[in-house]
């Protein structure tokens, strides 16, 4: 059995798989599969300052090795999520990072300053939602932006904060950089790539926001070369997600920088996926005589 | 633990309609039991998301799910071939509710047809009205009737049964029942949840959307419902698939 630990800003993960926020909702529906101490942690589902009831559906496409999602981060908002999620949360034994969003770095910061006064261990600045109108990727796309928004939430927020990257951008190494530059104390990288889908016969896009957001293995090489791009550019760790399906793609993820994982999509046809590729990966690790998972980060061995 | 993925095998998959497959996969006998009205998710090899599919019939062993091809997902599943193991994760929803005492008019329009066998099997002496656009899509009337129903067949062009809707076979026979359970497409839906209030009936409805999780995680199967005289968005995975039809916003 290898080490499958880690630690991120600080705070120490049973092993490196977490839920990706925006499939796992708060997690209660998923403990009904599996406790969920079998996953490192959990990133919640995003919450922001007022609940908001998100898109009018269709909100999700299937397609090719992937799907569009514009869900338009419906959530209960920050006070529901600390006083009736919270709680159980916490009894779960796994690591809880809470998500957040906002149209306004103010409201980021409100909420960074109410969370810091609970028991989340982590907070997530989600700066890469494509899927709503204000707020959201706005905050993310530019290094001046990120910068900002970073130093003024850094102000209010007492816990380790991870700054999650869109992959919309022309260079995520330097706006990687920029996070760090201004106090994150990890990256999440990748949020989803805009698409959209259209269907010939009505000529309507098929979800009801017109553009949504890719996720699942068919961006997987995409979020595997940014990966490696912003780990030669930032010394804070790497949370590195999109599309990843199998331990394969798992230990390739951590070989090309990442010090931890984040599995979303996966789950929707196997709900078991993170539990798989933790396995999976202690397998690997087993097999080629690696006692840490640890080891494989950023072990890429670039032409 | 509330939910797991099973490994189904495959007894039978075949056409019995237009485009209409009938799948049928081995059911564990006890210890596990499937409300009318709940639906499978069905995972497809090689599909990024499963296919949410409504229960037809679950008795005997045997799980039967009536479905449409739509699409490559259940194009795929339609090539499915007895014998092999299929990941189902089943039952989830809620389903409809039948109480004892009540005569029930139970309507299906196309493809919402299939969950009304096994909600028939569950009521008592059921009215069951079924709509198809033509006699080729027509499906399940012998199984109806040998589940005890009385039931009554509308076409779109009157090539089989009568010619009209299901709302104008409900409009003359509502009388004659105490509560009304419905699946179809949502202007059929809407018609029947407007004629049950018109008429005072109670009315559910079995709605669909695009579905990811399928258990009330990723919020994508949006619906608008309206509760304490507010308008909210719940999902049809785990709040529905049955709503009051009162309470959605068609």
């Amino acid at each position: 059995m290898a080490d499958l630990s880690v630690k991120i800003a600080g705070v120490s993960f049973n092993n490196p798989l977490i839920a990706a926020s925006g499939t796992f909702g708060f997690g209660r529906e998923y403990s009904e599969f599996y406790p969920l101490e079998k996953l490192g942690g959990i990133s919640c589902k995003g919450i922001t300052l007022k609940r908001r009831d998100g898109n009018p559906p269709p909100r999700v496409a299937e397609t090719p090795s992937g799907i569009l999602n514009a869900v338009g981060l419906q959530n209960p908002g920050v006070d529901v999520f600390i006083n009736d999620d919270l709680p159980w949360l916490k009894k779960q034994n796994t690591v809880v990072i809470a998500n957040i969003a906002g149209n306004t770095v103010e409201e980021y910061c409100q909420m960074a300053e109410k969370l810091s006064e609970t028991d989340v261990d982590m907070i997530e600045l989600n700066i890469s939602c494509p899927n709503v109108k204000s707020g959201g990727v706005q905050f993310g796309t530019s290094c001046e932006s990120v910068a900002n928004i970073t130093a003024e939430v850094r102000k209010h927020c007492k816990k380790p904060l991870i700054v999650k990257l869109s992959p919309n951008v022309t260079d995520i190494a330097s706006i990687a950089a920029s996070a760090e530059a201004n106090g994150a104390d990890a990256i999440s990288m990748i949020n989803t790539l805009t698409g959209m889908r259209i269907d010939i016969n009505s000529r309507r896009p098929i979800i009801h926001n017109n553009t949504g957001g890719l996720s699942g293995a068919a961006v997987f090489p995409v979020a595997v070369r940014m990966v490696w791009q912003v780990s030669n550019a930032v010394k804070i760790p790497i949370i590195g997600m999109g599309g990843i399906s199998t331990w394969e793609d798992a230990a390739e993820m951590m070989i090309a920088g990442a010090s931890a994982l984040q599995i979303g999509t996966a789950m929707f046809s196997d709900p078991y996926a993170p539990v798989k590729i933790s396995e999976g990966l202690n397998k690997f690790l087993d097999d080629n005589g690696i006692k840490s998972v640890t080891e494989l980060t950023k072990t890429v061995i670039p032409w | 633990m509330k939910y797991d993925v099973r490994r189904l095998r495959l007894i039978s998959n075949s056409q019995i309609a237009d485009g209409i497959f009938d799948m049928r996969l081995e059911m564990p006998r006890e210890g596990f039991s499937v409300a009318c009205g709940q639906f499978a998710h069905v995972y497809v090899p090689g599909k990024t998301l499963r296919r949410p599919i409504s229960v037809c019939d679950c008795s005997n062993g045997e799980l039967r799910l009536v479905y449409q091809v739509k699409g490559e997902g259940t194009s795929l599943m339609s090539q499915m071939k007895p014998g092999e193991l299929t990941d189902v994760l089943v039952p989830l929803g809620n389903g409809f509710e039948i109480q004892k005492g009540k005569r029930y008019c139970l309507i299906g329009g196309g493809i919402g047809v299939p969950p009304m066998l096994y909600t028939a099997k569950k009521c008592e002496n059921p009215l069951v009205i079924t709509g198809f656009r033509n006699e080729s899509l027509v499906i399940l009337q012998d199984d109806l009737a040998s589940a005890g129903a009385e039931t009554v067949l509308v076409t779109d062009d009157g090539t089989a049964g009568e010619k009209g809707f299901v709302t104008d076979v409900l409009r003359r026979k509502i009388s004659e029942v105490d509560e009304v359970c419905a699946c179809g497409p949502t202007p059929m839906l809407r018609a029947v949840a407007e004629l049950c209030k018109s008429e005072g009936k109670p009315c559910r409805v079995s709605l669909e959307e695009r579905m990811a999780c399928g258990i009330g995680a990723c919020l994508v199967c949006a619906v608008k419902v309206r509760k304490n005289g507010e308008e909210i968005m719940q999902h049809v995975c785990k709040n529905g698939p049955v709503f009051n039809a009162e309470e959605v916003v068609f």
